[in-house]
């Protein structure tokens, strides 16, 4: 579905992508991990078409992403890819309704019915456990969990193929983490989605990834199936992240 | 006629300058075109964008009406068909059939147009996104890829929260099927009339120094839902001076006890039916 190779994006002298090669396959989630200032926001930017390279290729469908003009790339991101970012507030108009959050892509893809535009806004609020009832509420007092999952509501109503998501949980309490981990691991599998899931976070890559890509100084030194990776880790840097969430 | 001006005020360099933003405008219909604007013997609120407009296209033969809120006799209509009257000497008019160049704000007139008349809209503020991205960067850009979903979302907020559409001035229309354009303060009411028109439409925004244009017969469609379609409001009562159950009327208080009376806010039109 997806696959990059050569990557390399510098800033200055820092290198935050040093020849970084991925694939992902339709239905699939892939984990990037590794500790902070490793490149894997900057990667995921890189994947979605956000942000330019001096070198390497990213493959979606065939096509190469980074030659794409402008237009195919927002369409892209209208239709095919969805975004998660790590602050919902940054993805959610928060002057607007929740229901005009949720209801934005349809109308951005050319739905011009209100009433079947509430509908599906309504269906999927009910599946991330927002009660419908609250719709025509402002979200800027919603708890962060529930921006969170507003956020992918807004995101997953266009049905996209490939989601990119950057620390979904992070900023959240605990609890409400594994709560939200639980219901985009539900929504994944039911909807056959790929996601490239950036995270810190090793156990939210267990519970959610087939497979995981660990990265370090803006390369990738360690990539495989998530058990193998994180029950026999080869690479001895792969050894001390692992380590020390079993000792935290 | 010696007004130490040139003909119509502006300087020939500058007419020209405003007369090719016009023609762009009028070859890519509904998109904002940049101009120089200039300095204007005027505040902006009078209509410094419609004047400069005026002013490009108007010839020695032209026959000039200014409308303010549909109305001739305003302080503001008056003064720009005296400055036109004087600066260009141009012959004017209260009358929509006899104009050939029609100035307006607010309103366009009830009387159908025809090919050979001009229509120039003072605008205050050509963004029809200006309230949802007030980035200008962004905004060009949504206009350049026609994404408008944002535009379907402010309408979609006022059905949720008010049950109907809000816009009953300035109701954002799709010009030829492809450009978001501000209708200028028009009420909701006039922009079927934009629709098809045999008229020239032009409009100038001074401060904000653009220009755009709808040329004659093109599609001009009001946002709105399958289910909650555009409707055009007025008042449901007769013109209390001409019984006109068609135009569009102002609401007037009669007295200090609620009294009210509506009359047609189009004075021309109303006084051509009161004299027939
Ligand atoms: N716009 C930028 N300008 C300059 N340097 C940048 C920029 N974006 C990223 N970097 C640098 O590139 C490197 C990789 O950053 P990146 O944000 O990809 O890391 P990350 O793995 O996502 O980190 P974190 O876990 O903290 O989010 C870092 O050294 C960072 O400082
Ligand atoms: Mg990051």
């Amino acid at each position: 579905m997806m696959h990059a190779e050569g990557l390399v994006l510098r800033f200055g002298a820092v290198a935050a992508l040093d020849d970084v090669a991925m694939e992902i396959h339709p239905g699939e989630v892939l984990a990037i991990v590794g500790e902070s200032g490793s490149g894997k926001t900057s990667l995921l930017r890189v994947l979605a078409g956000l942000q330019p390279v001096q070198a390497g290729s990213v493959v979606f469908d065939g096509q190469e992403v980074l030659s794409l003009s402008d237009a195919a790339k927002r369409r892209l991101m209208r239709t095919e890819w969805g975004f998660i970012h790590q602050n919902a507030r940054d993805a959610l108009r928060l002057d607007i309704s929740a229901g005009g959050n949720v209801g934005e892509r349809l109308m951005a893809a050319g739905a011009r019915h209100y009433g079947r535009i509430r509908e599906e806004t309504a269906h999927w609020l009910r599946r991330v456990e927002i009660d419908p009832a609250r719709m025509d509420e402002n979200p800027r007092n919603f708890s962060g969990g529930m921006q969170q999952r507003l956020q992918i509501a807004r995101t997953l109503i266009t049905r996209p193929r490939l989601v990119f998501m950057d620390e979904p949980t992070g900023g959240l309490d605990v609890s409400v983490q594994a709560k939200l981990l639980d219901l985009i691991r539900g929504l994944v599998a039911e909807l056959g989605l790929a996601v490239v899931l950036v995270t810190h976070d090793i156990a939210a890559a267990r519970l959610l990834a087939h497979r995981i890509m660990v990265m370090r100084h803006g390369r990738v030194v360690e990539e495989g199936l998530t058990d193998r990776v994180l029950d026999d880790p080869r690479h001895a840097y792969t050894q001390l992240l692992v380590s020390s969430v079993l000792a935290a | 006629m010696t007004t130490g001006y040139n003909f119509a005020y502006l300087d020939e360099a500058t007419k020209r300058m405003i007369r090719r933003a016009l023609l762009k405008a009028i070859a890519v219909p509904g998109h904002q075109v940049p101009f120089g604007a200039r300095e204007m013997p005027l505040p902006y609120g009078w209509g410094t964008g419609g004047i400069q407009v005026t002013a490009s296209v108007i010839g020695s033969d032209d026959r000039l009406k200014v409308i303010d809120q549909g109305a001739d006799d305003t302080t503001n209509a008056i003064s720009i068909r005296r400055f036109f009257a004087r600066v260009a000497g141009v012959e004017t008019t209260e009358s929509t059939t006899e104009a050939t160049i029609i100035q307006t704000r607010h309103r366009i007139p009830e009387t159908p147009l025809r090919e050979d008349q001009v229509l120039v809209y003072q605008v205050p503020m050509p963004e029809p996104l200006f309230k949802l991205e007030p980035r200008v960067r962004e905004s060009t850009k949504l206009h350049a890829l026609a994404e408008y979903g944002l535009m379907q979302v402010k309408l979609y907020e006022d059905i949720a929260k008010q049950g109907e559409v809000a816009t009953s001035y300035n109701h954002p229309v799709i010009v030829d099927g492809r450009y978001l354009m501000s209708p200028s303060p028009i009420p909701a009411f006039d922009n079927p009339k934009m629709d098809m028109n045999p008229a020239i439409q032009l409009f100038g925004a001074g401060r904000e120094k653009r220009i755009y244009a709808v040329p004659p017969y093109t599609r001009v469609e009001s946002l709105d839902f399958e289910d909650h379609p555009f409707r055009p409001i007025r008042a449901p009562h007769a013109c209390a001076l001409c019984r006109s159950t068609e135009s569009y009327l102002d609401e007037l208080i009669t007295d200090d006890r609620g009294g009210r009376r509506f009359i047609c806010s189009d004075t021309d039109y109303c006084a051509q039916r009161q004299r027939t």
